[in-house]
């Protein structure tokens, strides 16, 4: 509105509809909102966080901090020498939690891993070493690393090393083992163990040699093409594996390692659609820790779930998980599977949605969209609405039926709290019981108690930087 | 392992893996199956068959397997029908989720819209985060909704002054953009003036004046009722101001409003010259212009004549009484009116009295002459404005008709966009009946133009013909009842 004599040709209305009707009987285009009360009980922290004077530049910083990242597959190296992890400790996904109320997936895959180490010789009398605290373990996110489903990573598990040239950040995930009956939906059968020790034994040396004959390798560069291809880089990576495959093929024939090696080598990676998700998560961590402790941002930068609890990290909130119980999938299952036999949300992998793929790219995956509830619109309309909750587009990773827009970017606490709207992530399910692997695939949601919680905790800081400074802002969420 | 097993392999056969355990739901459902897997033969799925029990011949994962578990043979054909059909099933989706949803957030809609400001009307408590998206996508707000506290109006305008964008409100009833109406607002010609209002009515009682006398204002920008105190320090006003001076479209601009707090006047009058337009104040205090004599100094300013303000109807005769009762829509109108009855008539009664008057009690009755603001805030929590809703002011006229000691009823009614449709259509009966019981004088000021979509003399007429006294001037209207109430005639 420069110059107030001329008139506007469009307005936004939020509120009573009779005034875009009065603008709309002036011959004036009118957008309305539909706009509804908040999240009950978080008007006044809304309004302290709407006000602090650091949020706008914060999040745009986060933002563009996110987006700058270029995510480099560097090395491939185990576990023991990427991480430091030591004999006798043991990674998993979601925020941090005790034996006592592990879920059945993630004492499966636990119990799993040491066998897989020889520190017992069978899974099951692991159990008391971990009860007893003998085993420890810990987040993957607070090594820098992601892990799917349990996350389960132990000393000798190769992990794909992924580097931000610009800042040379790190991050960390494993190899992906497969579907059905494995290690990180919690089975630990001995055929599990050998087709671990065939990874670290083979495929993760082969593998190392590989990226490193090749170079590295642009991951944020495909996916930046399969999510143009139908994958939304969550439950359905088919076309980014097979784009890694390619990059490496050459490597891998030329790399003087047994023919029968290599063909293994791609008869694995080639039948399992899901190898890339083990690329697509680390590569999403390593954006979305270029956000990390930028205060007075609402940005999620972590969303993770370990069976039990679904915890997110926040920009502005430091490394400070808020939690609240994992939920159950709405989803299919697996053979004579049903709903009872599911284990709650499990998993590091929603940072694909907190990077803005997943169930926020779900219009360009068609194929899977039946997931979303069993329509191509719904699928449109699922990622739209996703857009209502987030900061920004990322513009690398542009749906085609979209006219080519952004993927909706940057998930904002204060924009959940208003809207309502909770993140809308895609899943795998777990079996309930430890050692059963996965029962079946659908969708699921955060507790929305979380998002309450990180928006007062970032009122909290709000209010102490306020009265510091002096600043009005202290008194905006009266 | 109960029941028939039915085992078929379809080479060739293709559908992705969601599709299959659809297809596999559906079948299960039926009567008479027990399971049903429809799978491409993976190792996994092979895998999966076998754990149910099924054996399944030497295939590839190029191959569908079809596994029906049947409580007996006769079940063979209705199961096998409904793989086919759920396989061959249309999965177009329904055209209803195919629409974009409405945006939920006023940054959505801005983003979405490329619109150019926004007016937030959403309950007070919630208007601060809905204008402050406004402003951080650099767009102007306006807010129409009133009970916003203050600290966060004081965020807002501070922001705002910042980034060089406008706040209008809080609590902004009225504002005109390049001749557009927000909010209550009337349609005028476009023309030369740009007014700053902190006050709703009054802004459009000088649009209608100045239409009148044929000068247009292409912009009215509203900055609410505490623009000017203390605490705001008028940065809505010095920001309008300087929007206005920008614009070479307005020749002069006139400032309304309720006295300001002395110390922000000083800094709003040296701010106002400094510009290159001249500022002309019409503040609405004792011993200050009435609204009416201000738009015919903007129209002196102006080098225009004055017209002879409208007015509608016959003059009505004394009918006993002593006290002057006056029902008002118009918050800055009930103002002017207190002000200017006061000088003549002494103390007025009223729920928002002037300084030092005496308050009104809940059934708006008093000893006295008194003055009713139905817009106030007070009187509209949890009910429609008075300029929308006119139930209650209607219950108050006809009492107020009926008291031996009502001397004569002042009215206002407000024309415009935003207000009701029919105003005249539920007043001019209320009138007429009120004066069959008791033929009480009864004034109207009628604020509105030819170019409202109520129409100016349509409603103007419809009220006199029903026997009331109607004027444009909202001071004429109440010069008038005051003459009335102390016995005068014409």
């Amino acid at each position: 509105m420069n110059r107030p004599t001329q008139a506007p040709s469009a307005v936004v209305t939020a509120g009573a509809e009779l005034f875009a009707t009065a603008l709309s009987d002036q011959a004036v285009s009118v957008s309305q909102v539909d706009w509804r009360p908040p999240v009950a009980g978080t008007e006044r922290d809304l309004a302290t966080v709407m006000a602090d004077p650091l949020r706008l530049a914060a999040n745009q910083r986060a933002a563009e901090a996110m987006l700058d990242v270029r995510a480099m597959l560097v090395d491939v190296v185990p576990a023991s020498k990427a991480l430091g992890l030591e004999r006798g400790h043991f990674l998993h996904a979601g925020p941090p939690i005790g034996w006592d109320r592990a879920s059945g997936p993630l004492r499966g895959a636990l119990l799993g891993a040491a066998a897989l180490e020889g520190i017992v010789p069978e899974p099951d009398e692991a159990a008391t070493l971990l009860e007893t605290g003998r085993l420890t373990f810990e987040p993957c996110h607070h090594r820098g690393a992601v892990g799917p489903m349990a996350g389960v990573v132990s000393p000798s598990m190769w992990m794909f090393v992924l580097e931000d040239p610009g800042s040379g950040r790190r991050t960390y995930c494993s190899l992906n083992e497969g579907l059905g009956k494995v290690l990180r939906y919690g089975a630990y059968a001995p055929d599990v163990l050998e087709r671990l020790r065939w990874m670290g034994n083979v495929l993760g040396p082969m593998l190392r040699d590989a990226v490193r004959a090749t170079g590295p390798i642009d991951i944020t560069g495909i996916l930046t093409q399969m999510v143009q291809m139908g994958d939304e880089a969550h439950n359905r990576n088919r076309a980014g594996t097979l784009m890694l495959l390619r990059d490496l093929a050459p490597a891998l024939v030329s790399s003087g390692h047994p023919g029968a090696d290599v063909a293994d080598v791609f008869r694995f990676v080639g039948g399992n659609d899901h190898f890339f998700l083990n690329l697509a998560m680390p590569a999403c961590k390593l954006a979305l820790d270029a956000a990390r402790g930028i205060e007075g941002s609402t940005m999620v930068v972590a969303m993770a779930r370990n069976g039990t609890d679904f915890g997110i990290q926040v920009a502005g909130t430091g490394d400070q998980w808020f939690t609240g119980p994992a939920q159950l999938a709405d989803g299919l299952f697996i053979g004579d599977f049903g709903p009872q036999d599911a284990n709650p949300d499990i998993g590091d992998s929603a940072i694909t949605e907190t990077a803005g793929l997943g169930g926020f790219a779900m219009a360009t995956a068609p194929p899977i969209v039946r997931f979303v509830g069993g329509s191509v619109p719904q699928a449109l309309a699922t990622t739209r609405l996703m857009y209502e909750i987030t900061l920004t587009e990322n513009p690398r990773w542009s749906i085609p039926i979209l006219e080519f827009r952004g993927t909706p970017t940057g998930i904002d606490v204060s924009l959940v709290c208003r809207t309502g709207i909770l993140p809308q992530i895609n899943t795998g399910m777990a079996g309930r019981q430890p050692g059963v692997g996965q029962v079946g695939a659908g969708l699921v949601k955060p507790p929305a108690e979380i998002f309450p919680a990180a928006l007062a905790a970032l009122a909290e800081r709000t209010r102490a930087r306020a009265s510091e400074s002096g600043m009005p802002a202290a008194r905006a969420g009266v | 392992m109960t029941g028939v097993a039915h085992v078929e392999l379809r080479p060739g056969a293709y559908a992705d893996s969601v599709t299959l355990l659809q297809v596999s739901r559906q079948v299960t459902a039926l009567p008479g199956v027990i399971a049903a897997q429809v799978v491409m033969a993976t190792p996994l799925n092979i895998e999966v068959l076998a754990s149910m029990g099924f054996q399944v011949p030497m295939t590839t994962p190029n191959d569908m397997v079809v596994a029906l578990r049947l409580a007996d043979e006769a079940a063979l054909p209705t199961a096998l029908a409904a793989v086919e059909s759920a396989l061959s099933a249309p999965r177009g989706g329904s055209d209803s989720t195919e629409r974009a949803a409405a945006p939920r957030t006023t940054r959505s809609a801005l983003a979405r819209s490329g619109a150019e400001l926004a007016l937030v009307s959403v309950p007070g408590q919630h208007a601060f985060v809905e204008a402050m998206d406004a402003l951080d996508t650099g767009h102007d707000v306006l807010i129409f909704s009133d009970n916003v506290p203050l600290e966060q109006e004081l965020i807002l305008k501070r922001t705002a002054a910042d980034r060089d964008l406008l706040v209008m409100g809080p609590d902004c009833g009225t504002a005109v953009v390049g001749g557009v109406g927000l909010g209550f607002a009337n349609t005028t010609r476009p023309g030369p003036v740009g007014l700053v209002a902190a006050s709703g009515t009054g802004c459009q009682q000088l649009l209608c004046l100045l239409d009148a006398a044929g000068v247009g204002v292409s912009a009215a920008l509203g900055v609410g009722g505490r623009d000017l105190g203390d605490e705001i320090g008028g940065l809505s006003t010095m920001a309008a101001l300087r929007r206005l001076d920008a614009d070479p479209a307005v020749e002069l601009i006139v400032v309304v409003s309720k006295p300001p707090a002395p110390n922000v006047a000083d800094t709003v009058r040296a701010f106002a010259d400094e510009l290159n337009t001249p500022v002309l104040l019409a503040l609405l205090a004792p011993g200050e212009a009435d609204l009416t004599v201000s738009a015919e100094a903007a129209l002196a300013a102006l080098g225009r004549p004055t017209p002879r303000w409208p007015r509608w109807g016959r003059p009505s005769a004394p009918a006993g009484g002593r006290y002057l009762r006056g029902l008002f829509a118009g918050g800055t109108l009930c103002d002017e009116a207190m002000l200017i009855a006061s000088e003549t008539l002494g103390p007025i009664h009223s729920n928002i009295p002037l300084e030092a008057g005496p308050a009104l009690d809940g059934a708006f009755t008093a000893e006295g002459h008194s003055m009713v603001d139905f817009g106030d805030d007070a009187l509209t929590r949890g009910r429609t404005h008075p300029m929308i809703d006119p139930t209650l002011r209607l219950e108050q006229l006809a009492k107020a008709a009926a008291d031996p000691e009502t001397a004569v009823v002042l009215l206002d009614v407000v024309l415009g966009h935003g207000a009701e449709p029919d105003p005249a259509g539920a007043l001019a009966p209320a009138i007429r009946s009120a004066r069959l019981r008791r033929e009480v004088p009864v004034v109207v000021a009628c604020v509105g133009t030819e170019s409202d979509p109520q129409g100016l003399h349509t409603q103007a007429g419809a009220l006199a013909e029903a026997g009331a006294e109607v004027y444009l001037s909202n001071a004429h209207a109440t010069r008038r009842a005051v003459e009335l109430a102390t016995g005068g005639a014409r």
